[in-house]
């Protein structure tokens, strides 16, 4: 089994190379790099902080983008030419199969992080830059296992890539909303607001805390011990859920 | 490219292996234990911060200027409804809105809303300093483009005359519409709002003359309005007269 997933894995990572996607990737950090050098030039101080500051949160949104994009039309794509169906047709477990995938797209996931941290590393400390993207990269797999669930329950790429990007977002704004649904705005609380109250909170529990994972402001003020323990903690619980909903929906598919 | 496959057939439940079922439901167990044992959501006050140069933010539209006028006039707005916490209009920093109402207005020029916050909204803070201090800022926009600003400098006269109580404050911003204004832009009742401070603040002899100077120079020439407000002109002089026999 173990060859199997490190096969398809090797598969899918190099699907990733020949679909240039790390050119892609290049080009974006190349742009973004000469837009924080003009934005930073504009400073009078505080110059490197905010090159740190534009790469770490442009580059987090451009990751989770691309990565989110490749993982549902890869997907899409093998299962369009019939490779997914050839691969199971083979003494291999539908769950050989959905690993192998998992550790391709954790691999591209990682060359991009590294590319990322290698930039940052020219204005923020090392171990700054380290534990930022070791946060990042937790995130990543967050994104990669929703894609997969997504697609395998909706087969659709537009349908499943928003999907996608409206947990993100939820994920990473819950706690404003909570705040916001609890805020004394109104004088009154009518049922409609208690019930509005109950379900964002509702809400919150089945979310991850996206919110407290690779904040742009850890590589300008540093990261506390707690926060980073919080973020593998959560990533510990949620990816094995999103795996297990994945591989769920995987073996209930009839092909 | 759309449809990955068109199967809608789902095996059983039963065809799923045990330890994926267990994975999931053991996995959902910790995360919503683990959320329920997460604080909560602290609602956190964060200060207003600094007005950035409208050079920056004009960078920062990428050439949609009007569009982030708007939502920063937005995001202005809601600032003391921060997620969690009301902040009354006096706990905020004045001078940074002001910064921020300016930047607003610069990056677009034409909008009327920095101008309606600064005259209807945020001057209904009750304290008279702060209520001035954007009033000035609506009197110095004003000047800068009276013909399409000065619906927010009779507002001013409203402000100034009702809620501050400063007579020569309002008389000062209503005569500032008759000077500047371009005759016939702004509709009679702004640009007599002078006389009528003017007649409130005892001063007739001063309304008289310039109620003859609008007649001179053409800007009244409905009869009825010329009517009314020699007829507003006669009551106050004999309200002034009665007062002075007392």
């Amino acid at each position: 089994m173990k060859n199997t997933v490190t096969t398809i894995a090797g598969y899918t990572f190099l699907e990733g190379l020949r679909n240039r996607i790390f050119w892609l990737f290049a080009v974006g950090l190349v742009c973004l790099f000469g837009l924080t050098e003009f934005v930073g030039d504009l400073a009078i101080i505080e110059s490197s902080q905010i090159h740190a500051l534009f790469i770490g949160s442009g580059m987090r949104l451009f990751t989770v983008a691309t990565v989110a994009l490749f993982v549902i039309t890869s997907m899409t794509r093998e299962m369009n030419d019939k490779a997914f169906e050839l691969i199971l047709s083979l003494p291999v477990a539908r769950s050989t199969y959905y690993f192998g995938k998992l550790l391709g797209y954790f691999a591209l996931a990682f060359i991009m992080v590294l590319l990322t941290g290698a930039l940052l590393s020219i204005f923020v400390g090392t171990t700054d830059v380290s534990l930022w993207g070791l946060s990042l990269f937790c995130e990543l797999g967050i994104v990669i296992a929703v894609s997969l669930l997504s697609l395998f329950t909706f087969s659709n790429v537009t349908v499943s890539f928003i999907v996608v990007m409206a947990f993100y977002f939820l994920a990473r704004s819950i706690h404003a909303i909570q705040l916001i649904s609890s805020s004394p705005i109104l004088e009154f609380r009518t049922f409609a607001q208690k019930f509005m109250d109950f379900m964002v909170n509702a809400l919150a529990y089945f979310l991850p805390d996206l919110y407290d994972f690779t904040r742009s402001d850890w590589l300008v003020h540093g990261i506390q011990g707690h926060v980073m323990y919080h973020v593998l903690l959560q990533t510990a619980i949620y990816l094995p859920l999103l795996v297990a909903a994945g591989l769920f929906d995987l073996y209930r598919k009839d092909l | 490219m759309g449809l990955a496959y068109r199967s809608t057939r789902e095996r059983p439940v039963g065809t799923v292996p045990k330890w994926v079922v267990f994975t999931l439901c053991a996995a959902l167990a910790l995360q919503l234990g683990y959320h329920a044992v997460q604080p909560r959501p602290v609602p956190v006050v964060r200060a207003m911060p600094d007005a950035p140069s409208v050079r920056l933010l004009d960078l920062m539209s990428l050439g949609e200027q009007s569009t982030l006028a708007r939502v920063l006039m937005l995001w202005l707005q809601a600032f003391d409804y921060q997620p969690g916490v009301s902040i009354p209009f006096k706990s905020l920093n004045y001078h940074r809105i002001i910064d921020w109402l300016d930047a607003i207005l610069s990056l677009d020029p034409r909008s009327q809303y920095p101008l309606l916050s600064a005259a209807r909204v945020y001057s209904e803070v009750p304290d008279n300093t702060r209520r001035r201090m954007m009033l000035d800022f609506v009197y110095r926009k004003f000047l800068q483009d009276p013909d399409h600003r000065w619906p927010w400098m009779a507002h001013a006269v409203f402000v100034a005359k009702h809620k501050i109580g400063d007579q020569k404050l309002a008389l000062k911003y209503a005569r500032a519409i008759r000077t500047h204004v371009t005759p016939g832009v702004a509709p009679y009742w702004a640009m007599q709002m002078e006389l009528f401070v003017l007649a409130d603040m005892g001063e007739v002899q001063s309304a008289k003359v310039l109620l003859g100077g609008l007649l001179a120079s053409g800007m009244i020439k409905d009869k009825k309005q010329l009517q009314f407000l020699q007829q507003r002109l006669n009551e106050d002089e004999k309200e002034e007269k009665s007062h002075s026999k007392h």
